[in-house]
């Protein structure tokens, strides 16, 4: 028998034990880590972007060290690859993708969206990206340069998107919802809901 | 110690180590041979070509390299561009 056709679940449950027996890690510090794992979803990133719409310094943070600037918002980072985050500004779109993979900011994203590992949306990303975001119905003018970022190593991206017109009074929270996870990799961008 | 700095020309080695026997390599195809700029570096991290066969991994400085994008595919639009973190060892000067 090969490891592949080894049951999944036997398999598991003997590098599990075996990770605990030579002191490599604990069951309580996986049970840890997969509650970590289940916690995290887009909505940790949402937060991150609503902070740093309305708090300048927390901004400046956010786009210099990621990874700090989840931290300072209570989000685990500890063993997770670095956070870089790319901003969006008039006249600049960036859009996130990694071709060779499914690299992914898990830690404040969670987990990522099935199409994000397909090959039609990695190989199209890095070819025809205002062509692919069309799909997703945004269509970005000719005057906005589009960057596209290839997560291909050991920084995870996030894209921290523009604050839409309409917004000024509007708390962190209220801000926060209405981000969504395409906002952040860059397939869409944060709209008002009509 | 980084070799590159922000602004520097620079080529993607037009190396096929696919050919040579089994690797585990992160620096696209699309971009091997192709001429790019410096962004920023990226810090210094074990080698993954090495670390997924669990051989002594060296760190290695990594940068943000940016391409521009219709030259490697022959379409889009002028000034658009791809921006990939590409290890010291696949990079020489342009």
């Amino acid at each position: 028998m090969t490891l592949l056709e080894t049951d999944g679940e036997a398999l598991l449950a003997a590098v599990r034990r075996l990770l605990a027996d030579k002191g490599i890690t604990s069951t309580a510090e996986i049970a840890e880590r997969i509650a970590i794992t289940d916690r995290a979803s887009p909505g940790q990133g949402a937060r991150m972007v609503a902070r740093a719409w309305t708090d300048p310094d927390y901004r400046a943070l956010l786009l210099e060290d990621g990874s700090k600037a989840a931290e300072m918002l209570g989000i685990p980072m500890r063993g997770m690859p670095p956070l870089g985050v790319l901003e969006n500004a008039p006249g600049l779109h960036h859009l996130v993708v990694c071709t060779l993979c499914s690299c992914y900011p898990r830690a404040v994203l969670g987990y990522p969206p099935y199409w994000f590992k397909s090959a039609g949306y990695r190989s199209r990303a890095v070819r025809d990206p205002r062509g692919l975001i069309a799909e997703w119905g945004t269509v970005l003018p000719d005057d906005i340069k589009v960057t596209v970022v290839d997560s291909t190593a050991d920084y995870r991206w996030m894209v921290l998107p523009m604050r839409p017109v309409g917004t000024d009074d509007w708390t962190e929270a209220q801000l926060a919802a209405i981000v969504r996870e395409g906002d952040m990799i860059g397939v869409t961008v944060p709209k008002l809901q009509q | 110690m980084a070799a590159f700095a922000p602004g520097a020309r620079v080529r993607v080695r037009n190396d096929w180590p696919e050919t040579r026997g089994p690797v585990h390599i992160r620096t696209p195809h699309y971009v091997r041979g192709a001429q790019g700029t410096i962004v920023r570096t990226l810090g210094a991290f074990h080698n993954p070509e090495d670390l997924a066969f669990a051989r002594p991994a060296p760190p290695r400085a990594l940068y943000h390299v940016r391409f521009e994008q219709p030259p490697i595919w022959h379409q889009g639009q002028a000034g658009d561009d791809v921006l990939i973190e590409i290890y010291e060892h696949w990079l020489e000067p342009a």
